[in-house]
């Protein structure tokens, strides 16, 4: 079914959109999100601010320790851009320049670890290089040290957000006129000098925008520092969650989070004005006159070669995580020495046993039980709230455009920051495990109104003028056009929240009770106790993650809208 | 019998309509002419009630309709994109007005049928809507709309996305169904042929006023205005100046193209502006002559459109040589 097939041509702006709303059914719809908004971000966001006010927070010793983590934070993000950028720009040529065979594989493949929850991408890596690792059992080396670097760190960035370099720069570059570089060559200039004069040049604003995104995600990201860095390398995220669980200072919590903040409002805005630089194209054609196969052999050799080593660094992490998990690597219980080999069921089995005396007070498979029943609250709430949002939104007026900013700010807020300001807003509450679906629902809105908005926009207006010429009352329009037609987009934004849900680790390992914990959670504690068992049982939870999220993508892919869900 | 009252609209600041009345009589096709812009569309929408006017009434029977909403006023609408929901199959979009009314299944099932039947698309029930060709799709548009019965039928430029042959075939069909069913209707377009062919009334919109009025035979025989016969393409438009009276209701009229006597109802006093209309037909004799240097000559299947180095254009049944200078009787019309 093809909606976009209906559009007339005749396209003045008022032909599309919801029925003209009156300005109060307009506040009327936006009562529910706006509430929530104030209740679940502005409030503690005001209470954070309020902290960092308070004497105790901008004490000469909170200032030294605040520049020195902020100081780290940048390195790292440097450290961690720059080598992105290294694969990133080559396997973006690739893609754009090159046709080979699996190529729509190896880019869904490079993209999968983006949409992957942290503590996967973690536990993969640990399941790999770790010090219970299959590479580490195969293949021994005294000195060889991966969990617990800045190495471990980087490299996890590089795996995450390659993507993002591959789709701007890509993208990019295949819509580049080649007949530009075919005219800068037969004026006389090496392929080099094309490159450096023409190319390049044409390709700095995505080249930019994509270095900021990066960037972005590497300043904030937590889950992966944490797991594979440690407290050592205590990035802004990272020491907040330290100075809220493990060494409780506040105020000082509070200071980063709002240094955190006000960095990651710059580079969204750094990023915005790249981005729309990078849309402007000026002979924009369609990629399949870029492409070519290889010629010489060198070329042939080079190209195989990337192309080996792209797809072993973005498979050998995802398939080391499910083969660990069947793979027994320890001593039997209650036996010291003599490590057996093997296939095994135990990890899996293991999670359905409440054991004493270990990490969890319950079964431990409860925690998809509880993850399940978090990602269904987090699914129905964010419908409920982004729906009316969406649907005045597809239809801007001043107090619309007023509001997308804010509404999107949670986006560019870390999720410990919204852990920290739920526990000082309701600590009272922290007993209720509500609190995890209302924080997962902040996370996740931004990204369902996004992906319901466009769809609802380009709906014809004249559908739903001609159902109230039929005598439809404007609840049967809604109930009658709008929702059918929008059953596929409602299932990929609730698909999105399902998976954001799942996988968010920074706000809920702050706010989960204990007897509730959630996957990621599970696995963070897991990978954080000692013995070989604990070790396992991570690996299977981990997969039973990937596998969860995996199947939530692919769902997402089949029925998304085109265009829909992006930034 | 469908009333408009000094209907005003303006949209963002610019008047759009000024004071709009007339009246659509039981079984009567009143079509709304005027060229994009006009603002003929928008009062189609104040009718239905899908947007309100800034001032004035519209009322049916008697009724003041102004606070009936759009879904309780019983008006059918054809759009010039059909506007066919995509989800819903052919008997679906057909049925959708008679599940808005509540009707039993049987009796929806009955006035579907009987819907497809009128517009010739029995057997078309299970398809799905975005399959059938563009005609297809508006002739389900109205059976949709007729399936409700009701009290009024409009039309926004139902034939403006189809080409010119499924256009005539359609229009005929439309005109028929209009005359067998009797529901009023009010036709908007832009193409005057397509007005002129399926009309009882004409009203032509400009500016934001309703500047003709009437029959379409009428309307073609008296413009009444330089800007009427301009957009009907009556012929030579041009001004002239009064010279004073020839007898009666004739007056003497002077222009670049010489000294008329031009017949003229209305009384006028030397040195008036009057626009003048000398249709391209001419005529065998009279006491009007225009003159001119032939510089182009198009065949056009019984006739010969030959323009003149003066700018006008004549219709002659023989054609003339290139460059040659011409003489040809006219009938000059004052257009006030």
């Amino acid at each position: 079914m093809e909606i976009g097939k209906q559009v007339s041509k005749r396209t003045s702006l008022s032909t599309f959109g919801p029925v003209s709303l009156s300005t109060p059914s307009r506040i009327l719809l936006w009562l529910l999100p706006l509430s929530f908004f104030i209740v679940a971000f502005f409030y503690p966001l005001s209470r954070i601010l309020i902290l960092t006010l308070d004497a105790d927070a901008l004490t000469t010793g909170h200032i030294l320790l605040a520049s020195r983590v902020l100081l780290f934070t940048f390195y790292q993000a440097t450290l961690s851009t720059l080598l992105t950028l290294l694969l990133g720009l080559p396997a973006a040529y690739l893609f754009a320049r090159y046709d080979f065979r699996g190529k729509s594989l190896l880019r869904a493949l490079t993209a999968l670890p983006f949409m992957l929850p942290t503590v996967v991408v973690a536990a993969g890596f640990s399941a790999l290089l770790g010090p219970r690792g299959l590479f580490t059992t195969f293949f021994p080396l005294p000195s060889f040290q991966f969990i617990g670097t800045l190495t471990a760190i980087i490299i996890a960035h590089v795996f995450y957000n390659t993507t993002i370099i591959i789709r701007l720069v890509g993208n990019a570059l295949s819509s580049l006129d080649p007949r530009l570089e075919a005219a800068a060559r037969s004026l006389g200039a090496n392929p080099y000098r094309v490159l450096w004069h023409v190319t390049f040049p044409l390709l700095r604003p995505a080249l930019l925008a994509s270095l900021v995104l990066v960037f972005l995600f590497d300043f904030t990201s937590f889950g992966v520092v944490l797991l594979l860095g440690g407290s050592q390398f205590a990035t802004l995220e990272v020491e907040i969650y330290l100075r809220v669980l493990r060494l409780p200072d506040l105020p000082l919590a509070a200071l980063l989070s709002v240094i955190q903040l006000v960095c990651t409002i710059l580079f969204s805005i750094l990023y915005s004005r790249f981005a729309t630089r990078s849309t402007i194209q000026t002979n924009p054609r369609s990629a399949q006159s870029n492409l070519r196969k290889t010629k010489t052999r060198r070329e042939k050799i080079v190209v195989a070669a990337f192309i080996f080593l792209l797809t072993s660094f973005f498979i050998l992490p995802l398939s080391a995580l499910p083969i660990r998990s069947f793979f027994r690597l320890e001593a039997d219980r209650g036996q010291r020495g003599g490590v057996q080999y093997g296939f095994t069921t135990d990890y899996y089995k293991e999670l359905f046993i409440n054991r004493r005396g270990s990490v969890f007070y319950v079964p431990p498979i409860r925690a998809t039980g509880n993850s399940l029943a978090y990602a269904g609250g987090t699914v129905l709430l964010s419908l409920l709230l982004g729906f009316p949002a969406a649907f005045t939104l597809a239809q801007p007026t001043r107090l619309e455009r007023i509001l997308d900013p804010f509404i999107m700010l949670p986006l560019g807020s870390s999720a410990v920051m919204l852990g920290l300001g739920f526990i000082l807003s309701y600590g009272a509450w922290l007993t209720s495990p509500l609190l995890v679906p209302f924080a997962h629902t902040l996370v996740a809105l931004p990204f369902v109104i996004r992906t319901l908005q466009p769809a609802i926009a380009s709906i014809p207006q004249r559908l739903r003028q001609a159902a109230s010429s039929l005598g439809a009352s404007p609840l049967e329009v809604w109930k009658n056009i709008d929702l059918p037609i929008l059953r596929r987009a409602t299932l990929a934004a609730g698909t999105f929240a399902f998976t954001i849900s799942l996988g968010e680790f920074g706000a809920t390992l702050l706010i989960a009770r204990p007897e509730y914990p959630t996957i990621p959670v599970a696995i963070e504690r897991f990978l954080s106790q000692p013995g070989g068992l604990n070790y396992g049982q991570a690996m299977a939870m981990a997969t039973i993650l990937m596998l969860l999220t995996v199947a939530s993508i692919l769902l997402i892919e089949r029925v998304r809208i085109p265009g829909a869900g992006e930034f | 019998m469908l009333e408009v009252h000094h209907v005003y609209k303006s949209y963002e600041g610019k008047p759009l309509l000024q004071d709009i009345s007339f009246k659509v009589e039981k079984g009567e096709t009143v079509c709304l002419l005027g060229a994009s812009g006009s603002g003929k569309s928008t009062l189609l929408r104040i009718i239905a009630g899908l947007e309100d006017a800034d001032s004035g009434s519209v009322s049916f029977d008697g009724h003041d309709l102004t606070a009936t909403p759009a879904h309780l006023r019983d008006f059918g609408l054809v759009f010039q994109d059909y506007a066919l929901f995509p989800h819903l199959s052919v008997s679906e979009n057909v049925a959708f007005g008679l599940k808005m009314r509540r009707l039993p299944q049987n009796e929806i099932s009955e006035r579907v049928a009987h819907s497809l039947e009128i517009v010739n698309l029995r057997g078309f029930e299970r398809r799905q809507v975005t399959d059938l060709s563009g005609g297809e799709q508006q002739r389900i548009a109205l059976a949709r709309a007729l399936a409700t019965r009701p009290r009024l039928l409009m039309f926004d430029e139902p034939l403006g996305a189809l080409d010119r042959t499924l256009r005539e075939d359609l229009l005929n069909q439309l005109r028929s169904i209009l005359h067998r069913t009797n529901i009023p209707a009010i036709y908007v377009t832009h193409d005057q042929e397509e007005a002129f062919a399926v009309a009882d009334r004409i009203l032509i919109l400009h500016g934001g006023k309703i500047v003709r009025d009437g029959a379409p035979a009428e309307v073609w025989a008296n413009a009444e205005s330089a800007f009427v016969a301009r957009f009907l393409g009556l012929g030579n438009v041009f001004k002239g100046e009064v010279r004073g009276k020839q007898d009666g209701e004739r007056w003497k009229v002077d222009s670049r193209f010489g000294m008329f006597i031009v017949p003229c109802a209305h009384s006028h006093t030397e040195g008036d502006p009057v626009q003048l209309l000398v249709r391209p037909n001419v005529v065998d004799e009279g006491s009007n002559i225009i003159q001119g240097i032939v510089t182009d000559v198009i065949f056009q299947q019984d006739r010969f459109k030959v323009s003149l180095d003066n700018g006008l254009y004549f219709y002659l049944s023989q054609a003339p040589k290139m460059g040659e200078r011409i003489e040809v009787f006219v009938k000059v019309e004052c257009l006030g």
